[in-house]
């Protein structure tokens, strides 16, 4: 099973890199909305407390233009068939979020190196307490974007459908995401934010597991 | 091993429009069965049923080997299944879709087995051409090629020769012919020729008429 989920990835990776079918429009999603924060934002001085909330607001909505895309590309293309005569659901499910993580990871680095190259006041005190609400945020964020992607492939209204029904289900994750990383600003310790780790974590094993028991049925009609 | 396939009931409606009714058969290691119909007369959706893709709103289809009950889940490791709307993955080479295919279904040493079913459809000296560039002819052929990569008992085929020319649809009956000596065959077609591939049929419009007598009566 470990082997086929691998495939899957692999696949999707290689395909990624052949047709950048996600990866530019994640890219330039990024460099845009960084840019229309600093020309928005020109010669005020931003608390570290609102750039918190605004690297979670670029972080959701780029995740939003490109983790729905493993499995919208599939139904677009109508390769749905083929994996579907290949292996178990779960497998496919499986191999998708191991995708989903890879990207979610890749984008949230980006943004971090592009934000904090360009926002003067986002001084990170405590790298640790950051470092965690950035893996456990983007764990949550491709678990849930994952299997929301998988519903939404089925449906006519893909685009406008994918944020509407991702807010909701991510809500606490964002909040959690965001008081953490306001913390590392303020130089809490990592012992400090056990609560918001434990939130994080558990929202994961959650949602992993709720998606391996609904995915059967998702995935075949 | 003793392969069972069996169709109890079968019912499919979307809506209210009612597909079919009443699609019963089994089908045992050496047996074959065409599914005839006009367009619309739900060929297509009786085997994707029968192969696990879509679920009858009424009845069952049962996989048995040695009498014993396979989980639907595991159904794939023994369908192998060509259709025109299978579409393959064109940024891939047709040696690398049949890769990826061998590597998901865990298949070991499989560079062989690709040799193998690539010359089998004449795809081999195109092998690393992307599937993008291929003809729709050579795009079946290459799903032939994935629907028989893992041997599988049952070969299911929905319009087994759309787009391909004298030679691929002596290749399918030559493919259709191997199947049945020791697996089963299911054709969808409704070009009378290709029903004699199989040694039974289920006309679904016949069904249909017949099913309308039995409302009248």
């Amino acid at each position: 099973m470990l082997s086929s989920i691998w495939a899957i990835f692999l696949k999707d990776l290689k395909s990624e890199i052949r047709t950048r079918y996600a990866l530019n429009a994640l890219l330039m999603f990024v460099v845009v909305t960084i840019s229309m924060i600093l020309f928005a934002t020109a010669g005020e001085v931003m608390s570290g407390e609102l750039l918190s909330g605004l690297l979670w607001v670029v972080i959701f909505f780029s995740a939003m233009s490109g983790l729905s895309r493993t499995f919208v590309s599939e139904e677009d293309r109508g390769t749905v068939i083929f994996l579907q005569l290949a292996t178990r659901p779960s497998v496919v499910y499986f191999g998708k979020l191991l995708f989903n993580l890879v990207l979610i990871f890749g984008i949230n680095f980006f943004v971090v190196i592009a934000y904090l190259l360009t926002m003067e006041n986002f001084k990170v005190k405590s790298f640790d307490v950051f470092l965690s609400a950035l893996i456990l945020g983007g764990l949550g964020l491709a678990s849930a974007s994952t299997i929301i992607a998988a519903i939404i492939a089925k449906a006519n209204t893909k685009g406008t459908l994918y944020p509407v029904l991702s807010f909701p289900v991510l809500l606490p994750l964002l909040i959690t995401t965001i008081n953490m990383t306001q913390l590392s600003i303020e130089g809490a310790k990592l012992a400090e934010t056990f609560g918001h780790l434990r939130i994080l974590f558990s929202y994961f094993v959650v949602v992993v597991i709720a998606s391996y028991l609904l995915f059967d049925y998702i995935w075949k009609e | 091993m003793e392969f069972r396939l069996i169709g109890k009931d079968i019912r499919k409606s979307f809506g209210r429009l009612l597909v079919f009714d009443s699609i019963n058969f089994e089908l045992i290691n050496g047996s074959s069965l065409a599914i005839a119909g006009k367009n619309g007369s739900g060929k297509s959706t009786l085997v994707k049923i029968i192969a696990g893709l879509l679920s009858p709103s009424s009845g069952e289809v049962i996989y048995q080997v040695d009498g014993r009950e396979i989980d639907k889940l595991d159904w794939f490791k023994f369908v192998g299944f060509v259709a025109p709307y299978l579409q393959l993955y064109d940024e891939f080479t047709g040696y690398e879709n049949l890769e990826i295919l061998a590597k998901i279904r865990g298949l070991k040493s499989y560079e062989a087995k690709i040799k193998n079913v690539l010359e089998r459809v004449n795809l081999y000296s195109r092998r690393d051409d992307l599937v993008r560039g291929y003809s729709s002819g050579m795009k079946q052929r290459l799903k032939y090629a994935c629907a028989l990569l893992h041997d599988p008992i049952v070969l299911i085929l929905d319009e087994p020769t759309s787009n391909l020319d004298s030679e691929g649809v002596e290749m399918v009956w030559a493919i259709a012919e191997e199947q049945k000596k020791n697996g089963i065959l299911i054709v969808a077609t409704n070009e009378p020729e290709e029903l004699k591939m199989c040694d039974e049929v289920i006309n679904l419009d016949e069904l249909k008429l017949k099913m309308k007598r039995q409302i009248v009566k």
